[in-house]
C-alpha cells in the first residue's frame, strides 16, 4: 500500500512563492509514484488537521525561517509524525550560517573567512567605523548576505567601501544579523545528499555558470538566466573532494535524509563550504532535482524512496 | 595535467535563442515574487487595485445569471461577433453617458477588460521607438504594454490638478523636434491609477488643444469616473473632441473585475481596424461574460450599487488619510475625490522597493512606486490602494506601514546609506 504523504507549502516568508512551486513540483512526482499525496498551506488548522488524519509521512517544502529553523521539526516530533528531512537540531545549525560554518570549521573544513553581526553592534558603535574596520582588515571584494536567509534574498557582492552601506542594508531587511564574508574566486558548485537509511550519498555536483555573473535570486528561478552543468567541468579529483566536504557537511549538521551543500572551489582546487540546506529548492530550475535526474533516477521514483527512508526512520 | 571533466548543460530555456526581442521585456522580478503573501490572510494588502466585490450584492448577480440561463442560454454559450453583443453596447452608451460620452453603437467594441483595448491600441499605433506620452506616475498595466511594445515612454509633469498641458507641449515639441514620432498620449483623468489626482476641466480642454495640435491621439481611460465620493469629475474629454479622443471603459471596478468585460469608443477608422486586430486576436469577446453583464444591467438597479460603492470607498478613503496622518505624519499624500488609491511620498533617501522585504516581515503588502514609471523614478513614492481591504484593516495595514518606513529609517540613519 503507498504512504499518505502531505507536503507544506508556502507560507509567510520571502520565499513564499518559490516555496510553493517547489511543493507543487514534489507532490506531482509522488502522485505519479502512486503515492495518496495532499498539499496545504501551514495554518491555524495545521496541526488539528495532522492530528486528525495522521498522514504517514509529511515533507515540509517550506522555505524560510517558517520551515528551515527547526520549529516545525520540534512539533511534527512532539505531533510523532514521520516527516522527511532533518530533525530540529539539525535544521537548526544549517539554517543559521554562521554556525554551520563554526561546526565546519572544527572539522577541518576551509570555509571563506567571515564576521557576523548583529544590527544592534551598528547602532551602539559607529557604523562607518565598523565598517571600514572590517573592510581594511577583510579587504574586497565580500559578500555580504543575511545570516539567516535562502534564495540568494539580500545577498551582495561589495567591491568597494562605497557600496558597502548599502550592502548591509539591503541584508538586514532580511535579518537582523548579517554575515559578511570574504569572497572565493572560482567555481560555484551545489552538491546534493541523500540518505535513505543507509549512509548518506553525494550525488553528481551541479556548476552553476549565471550570465549575470552572480547567482541571484533572478538567476534560480528564471530559466535562462543560469548555465547548469552537470557533471561540472572539474578535474574528478576535484569533483571527489568537493563530494567529500558535502557529505562530511551533511554529517557534521547532523542532517537527515537530504540536503543541498553549496560550495566554492577555487582554482587551487580546494573546496570551500559556503553554506547547508535542509529544504533545498525543488522547482523546474533548482538543483536539487537536477542531481537526482544527473544520477539516473526519475523525480517520482527517488521523491518516494525519500518519503519512505522518513517512514522507516 | 588531469583531464577536466564535460558534461550536459542546460539553462532550462531551450528556446531561448528564438524569442522576438521584445520578449526580454517579459521577465518575473523577485519582486513580484515577495508579493506572492498577499494572498495569506494574515497580510492586510494594500497592493492589488481591487473593488470590494464582497460589496456586491451576491442575489443581484444570481438574478443575472438565472435569467441568462432561462432566456439567452444558447445564446450566452455560442461564439459572438468580434465587436461585442449590440445589446450591451446600447447599454453602454447609457452608462457612457453618465461621464458626458455620447457614441454611436457603431463605434464602441466590447473587449476583455480595458487592459486589452489598450493592447491593441498599442499593437495598432506603436512601432518600435515610436512615443507615448504619459502621466508621471502612470498605470502600470499601460507602462508594460508600451514597455513590451518597445515604444519610447515619456513622463509628462503632473501635479494634484493632473498632466500639465505647458508640460505635455515642452515634451511634445522638444521629442518631435529630436526626429521622433510622438503618437499617442495615455492618461486617466478621473482618480488617476496610482495618482488618484483628478484633471480639472480646464486642464482637459488645454490638453486637447496641445494633442490637437500636433496630431496626437489621446487615450481617455476611465475606469474610475463613476466612482466619485462627494462631486462628480469635470465631463469626460471625449465629450469634447469625438476625434481626437478614444475612450476606454470597464466594468471591472463598478461590478467585477472576474467578468473581463471592457469597452472602447473610438473614431470609425480606428474602430473598425480595432474590430479586425480583436477578432484576430480571440474570435470574439467572451459571449457569457457579456450577457451576464447585460442581463445585469437590464435587471438590477446597477446605478444603486454604483452608490453603495462611493459611500464604501469614501469611508476607506478617510479611513487612510486619519491612519496616515496618526501614523506616518512626515509622509506626503494626495487627497483623492474618488476611486481606489493614494500616493505617497516618503521622507528623502527611503527607496520603497528595497524595503519590501520588511513588509512581508510585518505583514503589509503595498506596490512600490518606481512600478508606475518606465524610467525608474519613483523610488521614494508608494502606491496605496485602500478600496479592497476593511476600513479597519485599512488603517492596520498603514500602521503596519509606518513600522515599515520606520526600520527602514533606522536602518539608512544607522549606516547613513540614503540615496
Amino acid at each position: 500500500m503507498q504512504p499518505t504523504i502531505l507536503v507544506l507549502a508556502g507560507g509567510i516568508s520571502h520565499e513564499r512563492d518559490v516555496s510553493l512551486k517547489s511543493g507543487r513540483r514534489v507532490a506531482d512526482a509522488l502522485t505519479d509514484a502512486g503515492a495518496a499525496v495532499d498539499m496545504r498551506e501551514p495554518d491555524s488548522e495545521l496541526f488539528g488537521h495532522l492530528l486528525a488524519t495522521r498522514p504517514d509521512v509529511v515533507w515540509s517544502t517550506l522555505h524560510g525561517s517558517v520551515g528551515e529553523d527547526g520549529s516545525l521539526q520540534d512539533l511534527l516530533r512532539l505531533a510523532r509524525i514521520p516527516f522527511v528531512g532533518s530533525d530540529a537540531d539539525g535544521a537548526r545549525l544549517a539554517w543559521n550560517k554562521p554556525a554551520a560554518k563554526i561546526i565546519l570549521k572544527r572539522h577541518g573544513v576551509q570555509t571563506p573567512d567571515s564576521i557576523t553581526l548583529p544590527k544592534s553592534t551598528f547602532r551602539e558603535l559607529n557604523a562607518e567605523a565598523v565598517l571600514a574596520l572590517v573592510a581594511t582588515e577583510m579587504s574586497f571584494p565580500l559578500i555580504v548576505k543575511p545570516a539567516k536567509s535562502g534564495s540568494a534574498q539580500g545577498v551582495s557582492k561589495v567591491e568597494n567601501a562605497k557600496a558597502f552601506a548599502k550592502a548591509m542594508v539591503d541584508a538586514f531587511v532580511y535579518c537582523d544579523q548579517v554575515l559578511i564574508e570574504k569572497f572565493i574566486e572560482g567555481t560555484e558548485l551545489a552538491i546534493s545528499v541523500v540518505d535513505l537509511g543507509f549512509g548518506p550519498r553525494a550525488l553528481p555536483a551541479v556548476e552553476v555558470e549565471p550570465n549575470s555573473g552572480a547567482f541571484g535570486y533572478q538567476e534560480r528561478y528564471v530559466p535562462g538566466e543560469t548555465n547548469y552543468y552537470v557533471p561540472a567541468r572539474l578535474r574528478p579529483a576535484d569533483l571527489e573532494r568537493a563530494a567529500e566536504v558535502a557529505l562530511l557537511a551533511h554529517n557534521a549538521l547532523r542532517l537527515r535524509h537530504l540536503s543541498r551543500i553549496d560550495i566554492i572551489v577555487d582554482n587551487e582546487g580546494t573546496p570551500w563550504f559556503l553554506e547547508a540546506n535542509v529544504t533545498p529548492g525543488m522547482t523546474e530550475t533548482s538543483l536539487f532535482p537536477q542531481a537526482v535526474v544527473a544520477d539516473g533516477e526519475s523525480l517520482p521514483d527517488a521523491y518516494l524512496s525519500i518519503a519512505l527512508a522518513a517512514l522507516r526512520s | 595535467m588531469s583531464e577536466t571533466r564535460t558534461g550536459s548543460v542546460t539553462n532550462f530555456d531551450a528556446w531561448k535563442h528564438a524569442y522576438a526581442a521584445r520578449a526580454a521585456n517579459l521577465s518575473v522580478s523577485e519582486v513580484r515574487a515577495l508579493f506572492s503573501v498577499v494572498s495569506r490572510p494574515e497580510v492586510v494588502s494594500l497592493a492589488g487595485g481591487m473593488p470590494d466585490v464582497s460589496a456586491l450584492d451576491g442575489e443581484l448577480i444570481e438574478q443575472a445569471f438565472r435569467s441568462l440561463m432561462s432566456n439567452r442560454r444558447n445564446y450566452a454559450l455560442q461564439y459572438g461577433g468580434g465587436q461585442g453583443d449590440l445589446r450591451l453596447r446600447e447599454q453602454i452608451q447609457e452608462i457612457m453617458a453618465l461621464d458626458g460620452v455620447h457614441g454611436s453603437v457603431e463605434d464602441l467594441m466590447i473587449t476583455t477588460g480595458s487592459q486589452h483595448a489598450l493592447e491593441l491600441l498599442a499593437d495598432l499605433f506603436l512601432d518600435q521607438g515610436d512615443v507615448v506620452l504619459v502621466e508621471a506616475p502612470s498605470y502600470v498595466g499601460a507602462v508594460g504594454i508600451f514597455r513590451h511594445k518597445e515604444a519610447h515612454i515619456e513622463h509628462v509633469y503632473t501635479d494634484d490638478d493632473g498632466i500639465s498641458p505647458e508640460a505635455l507641449a515642452e515634451a511634445a515639441d522638444r521629442l518631435i523636434e529630436q526626429g521622433k514620432k510622438v503618437k499617442l498620449l495615455y492618461l486617466v483623468p478621473n482618480f488617476a491609477n496610482p495618482s488618484g489626482v483628478t484633471l480639472t476641466a480646464e486642464r482637459r480642454a488645454q490638453v486637447l488643444e496641445v494633442c490637437r495640435e500636433r496630431g496626437i491621439l489621446i487615450i481617455e481611460d476611465n475606469p474610475y469616473g463613476l466612482l466619485y465620493f462627494d462631486q462628480k469629475p469635470p465631463a469626460a474629454m471625449r465629450s469634447m473632441d469625438a476625434e481626437g479622443v478614444v475612450y476606454l471603459g470597464s466594468f471591472s471596478k463598478i461590478l467585477s473585475p472576474g467578468l473581463r468585460v471592457g469597452y472602447v469608443l473610438a473614431p470609425p477608422a480606428i474602430r473598425e481596424k480595432l474590430v479586425l486586430a480583436n477578432e484576430s486576436a480571440i474570435l470574439s469577446p467572451a459571449t457569457f461574460a457579456q450577457m451576464m453583464v447585460s442581463e445585469y444591467l437590464s435587471l438590477t438597479d446597477w446605478q444603486g450599487q454604483i452608490d453603495t460603492y462611493r459611500k464604501l470607498y469614501a469611508t476607506k478613503r478617510d479611513a487612510a488619510l486619519e491612519a496616515l496622518a496618526q501614523y506616518l505624519p512626515r509622509v506626503k499624500t494626495t487627497h483623492p475625490q474618488g476611486g481606489f488609491f493614494l500616493w505617497l511620498t516618503l521622507p528623502d533617501g527611503l527607496n520603497s522597493k528595497e524595503m519590501l522585504p520588511l513588509a512581508v516581515n510585518e505583514l503589509v503588502a503595498y506596490t512600490p512606486g518606481t512600478a508606475f514609471y518606465g524610467d525608474g523614478r519613483g523610488a521614494n513614492n508608494i502606491r496605496v490602494c485602500f478600496s479592497h481591504p476593511t476600513a479597519e484593516n485599512v488603517k492596520v495595514g498603514i500602521k503596519r506601514l509606518s513600522n515599515v518606513v520606520n526600520l527602514q529609517l533606522d536602518l539608512l540613519d544607522t549606516f547613513g546609506a540614503k540615496d
